[in-house]
This record gives structure tokens, C-alpha cells and sequence, in this order.
């Protein structure tokens, strides 16, 4: 089975968001990088398969510019066997996409993992796009993925409860908990990890379709109106009667 | 050209979120000049999709195929492709569901679309130029994308424009054939599970919401939050230290790396407000935070708050609810 794990490099959940002057680009001075939390479930979970077969391969793809390359180093360390990056900026979901669906193709994957959304984007687009490219099903957001043969068992969610699906290889799936526990390097996987192939493709296909003209900030909230806990009763007239919420 | 809406049913009835999607459909129509089309997906009766015309739907397409009551991608996708096609849709716009998400990055490659996702506002359209305002950041952040070509597709996030009604409008309801084969049904599910729903209310269609953090010691004192939320009719949800450690399951989990919420109101109850859990909650209306720590970072990003134990607190505030009548 070959899996392909497509990961992104974004901003540390922790990171206070800010932007560039002209409000067209987000600040990235000082800020620390990570995988994209929600690909850390697809790259764990294909380790996992992988091992419990006994063969395979687990693929790591980054669309991203050489400053992602220790994040993809990671990806490695964590238990990956090689990677590609292409080497372009992800303009947008369509862009990633293509160059997805392009080495999936030719690299003729089986399964083709990852994270639901990333948490800097949240466009939740590229799955559907990548499995509609490659004429493939696509199950997301899945919380559980088991393989038997080249036959996988999903769990999706849905508002309000979770669809059994069961799809045959080659598909795309987009991960979410609680599918694994996601793994963190050791000290041989770091080791290891350095001498992996990472390989660097140019990217292809049609211009991206969206573009951010800006960015902005949520409004600041006015301040905290503060009610004596001994008259905790007194908030619940304040919502209906001023803020008028319930 | 026209406008094409998505509505998602469930029971027979139009979800809420998608009475919120099918005015934002309108709305753009009448900005355009044009009128608003649905596709109705899922199980619905006639009677209630005729409905659809008080959110300003004239015309809603329906296909009684029984196989589409249940989410399957593949279906959906080409159900609703069929209908942008024959009403000449320039314009799609569908919930930021799991559901929307699924199809709608489907139908942008099949129908050659731009799409943006997780949009917040009406778009706007100046000097030729197409763009909207969408959630960016997990919720620290807004961004504004400029939507390029014919066809454009938009998964509108709820509670963000609101829906509206205008009473005694009905919709023409119009059976629609899509022509769909056992083929579409491929990724149809095996089996669909929904959660305990007794007098429960789900999270992501809430408009009010009590939330719980590990200042609630354990999960045997949930009871003090669900008896809140049942006096408000709301939803229930909790931090990530919660549903990590099992208190609650994980699709209660609130934050940068759960669900984001927008409701009308959020009480938070022994939650210090942690930046991946504000992102999360921080488009909610209304924010009343609950801690006996008057430095936690939550009050910060509060519309009112208590400062005192959530153990005394609670059961005062579900006292005052009920006594609201």
C-alpha cells in the first residue's frame, strides 16, 4: 500500500496573529512553524496501517517554499520514508491541489491522506478538489479510518453524528480526532530521518483561481462588565434584558 | 444566470443553518439583479421547502430519489452540478457544513469555480471585482478573497448574516430529476449513527451555548452545566483538556483545533481562555465567562463575567433562568 500524506507548515497554535502594515501578509517575524495539527492524525494514522500491514510505504508532501523543509524533516523523524516538496508558495486551495493530484498520479498512491483543514487557511476545500481531479472517492472529515485489503472502513462526521463508509482504494480522505494519537519524533527517527530522500518537484497546472486582497483583525471587544457572584441571578436579566440573547 | 442555493434537510424539515444560507442566496440574487433557485438535499416534505420562499427562494428543485437522504459525496456532487447547469447558475452558495465542505470542493473542480469557504459577510462587488469576507486564522483573523472567473461557489458560516423572513411567501416546488446511477452511490455510507439526541440540542446548529473546562473538576459534575443549558435550551461543549482526558467526547471539543463556534451567546465555566480556545469561540455574539480566577485571560475577551466558584455559580444561574418563566 503507498500512502501519500499531504502536510502544511503553519503557524503554532499558540501564535498571536498579526499582519504586514498594508494588511496584504501575515507577520511571520518571530513566529514558530509546526504541522498543520489536523495532518498530524493523517501522518500518524498511515504510520500506523503501514506497520500493521508490514509493508508499504508513507509518502509526506509539503506545497511550500525551502523554509518548510524542517517541518518536512519532522514528518520524516516521525516515521515517513521519503518526501517531496514542491516548490512553490500555496497561493491557494485549488493551486495545492493540483500539484497533489499531479504526483499523486504519477506516483500512483493508494490511499491519499490528510488533515481536514489547516488551521491558518481553513478552507476544508483540498480534499474534495484533489479526490474530483483524480475522479476518486473522497471521505472528509473522517474520525476513523481501518484498512482491510485494498478495502478501507471510514467514519465521517456529520452535523449531529458520524456516516460508516466504506470505499476501495485509491481514495482521499481528510483527517480529524479522534482518529490516533498523533506521534512525536524520537531521538533514532530524528537521526534517521536526515539521510531520508526529500525530493523537490517545480510545480505545475492552471493559476490559482482566489486571491486574499487583505486581511483584518477581529473587533475589539469593549470590555468585561463584571457581576457580583453573590447575585449571580442578576447576569441572566442583563442577557435579556440588555444584550437581549435569551 | 441565476443564483443557486444548497439547503440541507434532515426529518422532513429545512435545517436552520440553511434557512441563514438560503437569505444570504437571496440577498446576493437581488444584488445582481437575478432571482434565487434551491436544490434541496437530504429528506424533506414538499410543504416545508415551499416554506423557503419567506427567506425570498422563488423556485426550489427537489428530487425524491430515496438514496440522497443520506450525505453521499459522490451523489450530492453531481445532483447538485446537474442543477447549476440547467439553471445556468453563475453563483452557488451552500452551508460551511461537513456536508457544503464535501461537496462544494467537488463541484469548484467539476464546474470549473472559484470557491471561498467559511465566508462571514455579503459579497461585495466593486469595479468588476468579486470578494467576500471569510474567517481566516481559526478564528483569529478575517480575510478578504477575490473570487476570479464565471462561476463562483460560497459556503456561507452560520450565524454570520442571519436569516430572514418575510411571512406568507411561498416557493415553487419543482421535482427534479438528476438521472442518477448506482454508480454516484458508490461512497454511499454503510451504516449512519447519530448522537443521543434526547432533548439535546447539537452544538454546531446552537444558538446558545454552555461550555465547561477543567475547572469542573470531573465529568460527574457535568450535571451542573446540562442543567444551565437545559433551562436555556442550549447546547453543551467543553476546552480541549476535556475532551482529551475523556470527560466529554471529542465533538464537544470547542477551539482552534476543535469546532468554532458562533452562537448568540457562550457561557464558559471554569475555562481560562487559552488563545487556541478563544479562536474558536471568539465570532459568538455574546461571551459570559464563569472563574473563580479573576486573571484568567478569558475575562479579556468577555461581554460579562463572574468572578467566583462555578460549583456556587451555576446552580444560581439556572435558578434565575427558570425563573424567567
Amino acid at each position: 500500500m503507498k500512502f501519500l500524506v499531504c502536510i502544511s507548515n503553519v503557524p503554532d497554535t499558540t501564535t498571536k496573529i498579526t499582519f504586514t502594515p498594508d494588511n496584504k501578509e501575515f507577520n511571520k517575524a518571530g513566529v514558530q512553524f509546526v504541522i498543520n495539527p489536523w495532518d498530524e492524525y493523517a501522518l500518524t494514522r498511515a504510520i500506523e496501517l503501514k506497520e500493521a500491514a508490514g509493508s508499504g510505504t508513507v509518502t509526506v508532501l509539503n506545497v511550500g517554499e525551502a523554509d518548510t523543509e524542517p517541518n518536512i524533516r519532522k514528518a520524516l523523524a516521525i516515521g515517513a520514508d521519503d518526501a517531496i516538496r514542491v516548490n512553490a508558495a500555496p497561493q491557494d486551495a485549488y493551486f495545492v491541489a493540483e500539484q497533489i493530484a499531479a504526483i499523486a498520479k504519477e506516483g500512483a498512491y493508494d490511499v491519499i491522506l490528510m488533515g481536514k483543514e489547516s488551521i491558518d487557511y481553513n478552507g476544508f476545500q483540498v480534499h474534495g478538489m484533489v479526490g474530483e481531479m483524480l475522479g476518486i472517492p473522497t471521505v472528509a472529515p473522517a474520525m476513523k479510518l481501518d484498512m482491510s485489503g485494498n478495502t478501507a472502513t471510514l467514519e465521517r462526521e456529520i452535523e449531529g453524528g458520524k456516516e460508516i463508509v466504506s470505499v476501495n482504494t485509491p481514495f482521499v480522505a481528510s483527517c480529524q480526532q479522534p482518529m490516533c494519537e498523533p506521534r512525536i519524533p524520537n531521538m533514532r527517527g530524528i537521526m534517521t530521518a536526515r539521510t531520508k530522500p526529500l525530493k523537490v518537484v517545480e510545480p505545475v497546472g492552471e493559476p490559482a483561481r482566489t486571491k486574499v486582497a487583505e486581511f483584518a483583525l477581529p473587533p475589539k471587544k469593549q470590555g468585561v462588565k463584571l457581576i457580583d457572584a453573590e447575585n449571580a441571578g442578576e447576569l441572566i436579566k442583563l442577557l435579556r434584558n440588555e444584550a437581549k440573547v435569551i | 444566470m441565476s443564483v443557486l442555493v444548497v439547503v440541507e434537510c434532515a426529518d422532513g424539515e429545512v435545517k436552520k443553518s440553511s434557512l441563514e444560507v438560503a437569505s444570504y442566496g437571496a440577498e446576493v440574487a437581488a444584488m445582481l439583479g437575478t432571482t434565487a433557485t434551491a436544490i434541496a438535499v437530504g429528506e424533506a416534505t414538499t410543504a416545508n421547502l415551499a416554506t423557503l420562499g419567506e427567506q425570498g427562494i422563488s423556485k426550489v428543485l427537489y428530487d425524491a430519489e430515496p438514496r440522497l437522504k443520506d450525505f453521499v459525496n459522490n451523489a450530492y456532487t453531481k445532483l447538485i452540478a446537474t442543477a447549476a447547469e440547467q439553471e445556468q447558475a453563475k453563483i452557488i452558495i451552500l452551508a460551511n457544513s461537513n456536508i457544503g465542505a464535501a461537496v462544494g470542493s467537488r463541484l469548484s473542480v467539476r464546474l470549473k469555480a472559484s470557491l471561498a469557504t467559511n465566508v462571514v459577510e455579503l459579497p461585495k462587488t466593486t469595479d468588476g471585482q468579486f470578494m467576500v469576507r471569510r474567517g481566516a486564522f481559526s478564528g483569529k483573523a478575517f480575510s478578504d478573497v477575490l473570487l476570479s472567473g464565471d462561476r463562483k461557489i460560497i459556503a456561507v458560516k452560520k450565524n454570520s448574516t442571519g436569516a430572514k423572513h418575510q411571512a406568507g411567501k411561498t416557493a415553487e416546488v419543482v421535482t427534479f430529476a438528476a438521472q442518477l446511477t448506482d454508480a454516484d452511490f458508490a461512497d454511499a455510507p454503510t451504516q449512519v449513527v447519530m448522537q443521543d439526541q434526547a432533548g439535546g440540542i447539537l452544538l454546531p446548529e446552537a444558538d446558545l451555548v454552555v461550555s465547561g473546562g477543567r475547572g469542573m473538576k470531573g465529568p460527574e459534575n457535568w450535571g451542573l452545566i446540562e442543567d444551565l443549558a437545559k433551562a436555556l435550551g442550549a447546547a453543551t461543549a467543553c476546552s480541549k483538556p476535556v475532551s482529551d482526558v475523556d470527560w466529554r467526547p471529542h465533538h464537544e471539543h470547542v477551539g482552534q483545533t476543535g469546532i468554532t463556534v458562533s452562537p448568540n451567546l457562550y457561557i464558559a465555566c471554569g475555562i481560562s481562555g487559552a488563545i487556541q480556545h478563544l479562536a474558536g469561540v471568539n465570532s459568538s455574539k455574546v461571551i459570559v465567562v464563569i472563574n473563580k480566577d479573576p486573571e484568567a485571560p478569558f475575562f479579556k475577551a468577555a461581554d460579562y463575567g463572574i468572578v467566583g466558584d462555578v460549583f456556587d455559580v451555576l446552580p444560581k444561574l439556572t435558578a434565575a433562568v427558570k425563573a424567567l418563566g
